[in-house]
């Protein structure tokens, strides 16, 4: 394992949707997310946090030490282990154990730590045994992301299509095609901000300089292993990462992601492709001790 | 004030769940005196210092948006953990298809604050602790942005940002409005029995934009 982070970062991450669906909103079924009053559209945090979980799964296969926790699919082989698992410790020996080793909440929690790569990155709340011990349990992880805005207001379009596979026997009697909905968005460019602390990976979860590499290489494939028939073209089309010269960090966050200036090109009227659009970075907000760094 | 700062915090959404509505989230009107204790923790704290939250400005008018995501409805279990920890050869996860909830969130959108607190010491504070350490040290951050990790508005996905905020007088939303009843808020947790932590509450007036917390009665 390589060391500890030792650098308070932030980056901004700039990536775009072309004929697809971004993000679903389960409360209104399922067309892109859109923020009601302002247009923008919305990518949530654990949309984008999903992904970078899968990225980790595909490419680390379940080395040691980068474990998922949450995965969207069980390995086949769990059911098994869950006899395992009840046979292994019922209550009465976790009790002993509590008794035996006050520091049991500690080791578990370091456990995790260690073999999770996304508890170890974003953290995870966890059930100790100790009653009522609100804090022990929780564990944040250094990462933390906002939600995902598009740089101008986004227009969900609904494409209806049709199918000649018929589901039941009784509906192909009297039709011969169904109809199906898919909401797209033309097409988007989103704006995700996130932050590094580099205080929680010493104290708590050991969040490494290898770690941190992989996190980069997962943002900028985030979607090149997540095509499907919703999602449309996605791609990230900018990683902008400002690593501070300390722990504790050299400037305000607000001041970093200020000096990223992303807008439409003055005679684009309907942006379509990323080229519609233009990064200014204004270096001169950004203080000498931060390091810029554009990963793509 | 010499123990006294001011700080100006604002972010696009925020998340106070009232814990009457914690399962389908849903935000206080305004940032609880916790939650503002909390961003200051972020950004300063020692076991020798704790904050007292004073006064509450709210700087931008309350509004309000919602956001439904999928959610994960269990927990990691330290008991199913352990047989792992002993060397069980077991596939620990939790598979997000079978424990799938979708929950809502009432969100406040557009928030602006500003937080007047102060600290005290506490007995476990070293000798060579004093206020005007920390003052100094509190000071700094402000100006420089520093901070332990970044603040959050009550849930990790909301960052705050923050400064010092230098003006005298701090101009609110609410200027023309002479009293709103907010009605009960959480004041804070009372930690000070670890085996029962307890929530505290306060009424929340808000007088020109302004809830002064310093007086406040709280009922437990």
């Amino acid at each position: 394992m390589s060391e500890v982070i030792k650098n308070r970062y932030e980056f901004v991450v700039l990536f775009d949707v072309e004929n697809g669906n971004p993000n679903g909103d389960p409360d209104a079924g399922n067309m892109p997310r859109i923020d009601p009053e302002t247009g923008f559209g919305l990518v949530t945090d654990v949309c984008l946090k999903r992904k970078i979980r899968n990225y980790v799964e595909t490419v680390k296969e379940d080395e040691a030490g980068y474990g998922i926790y949450i995965r969207e699919d069980v390995p086949l082989n769990r059911s098994d282990n869950k006899a395992y698992e009840y046979l292994g410790v019922d209550d009465k020996t976790v009790k002993e154990l509590k008794k035996k080793d006050p520091e049991a909440d500690i080791k578990i929690r370091d456990f995790m730590c260690r073999n999770f790569y996304d508890i170890r990155t974003f953290g995870a709340v966890m059930t100790t045994f100790v009653k009522a011990s609100l804090n022990c349990g929780q564990v944040r992880g250094p990462v933390q992301l906002g939600f995902a805005r598009s740089i101008d207001p986004i227009i969900s379009q609904e494409v209806t299509i049709t199918r000649v596979a018929i589901t039941t026997e009784k509906d192909a009697e009297n039709k011969s095609t169904e109809m199906g909905r898919k909401n797209i968005v033309p097409y988007a460019l989103y704006r995700a901000e996130g932050y590094i602390s580099a205080n929680l990976a010493r104290k708590v979860t050991g969040f490494s300089e290898d770690d941190l590499e992989l996190l980069w290489e997962a943002i900028i494939n985030m979607f090149e292993h997540d095509h499907s028939a919703a999602r449309g073209k996605m791609a990230v089309r900018e990683l902008i990462v400002f690593k501070h010269s300390k722990e504790l960090g050299d400037c305000p966050a607000y001041r970093l992601f200020d000096a990223i200036e992303v807008r439409r090109k003055d005679e684009v009227v309907y942006p379509r492709k990323y080229q519609d659009y233009v990064v200014d970075i204004h270096e001169e907000m950004i203080p000498d001790t931060v390091e810029m760094q554009r990963k793509i | 004030m010499a123990k006294g700062v001011k700080v100006r915090v604002w972010g696009d959404y925020a998340l106070f769940t009232r814990p009457e509505m914690k399962v389908e989230r849903c935000s206080y009107d305004v940032i609880t005196p916790s939650a503002a204790r909390g961003i200051l923790e972020a950004i300063y704290w020692h076991p020798g210092m704790r904050w007292v939250i004073d006064r509450i400005y709210v700087k931008k008018p309350i509004q309000f948006t919602s956001v439904r995501r999928n959610e994960v409805k269990s927990k990691i279990l330290a008991s199913n953990v352990l047989p792992v920890y002993n060397g069980k050869p077991e596939q620990l996860c939790i598979s997000s298809k079978a424990e799938i909830v979708q929950r809502a969130s009432l969100l406040l959108r557009n928030v602006e604050y500003v937080i007047e607190a102060h600290f005290e010491m506490t007995e476990k504070a070293n000798e060579s602790d004093n206020p005007g350490k920390f003052k100094d040290i509190i000071m700094r951050r402000l100006r420089k942005g520093e901070c332990f990790h970044t603040p959050y508005f009550g849930c990790r996905e909301f960052p705050v940002k923050f400064c010092l905020c230098e003006e005298e007088e701090v101009l609110t939303a609410y200027e023309n409005e002479d009293e709103r009843d907010l009605g009960f808020m959480l004041y804070d947790m009372d930690y000070s029995d670890r085996n029962n932590i307890q929530p505290m509450f306060f009424r929340a007036i808000m007088k020109k934009g302004i809830i002064d917390v310093q007086n406040c009665e709280v009922v437990r």
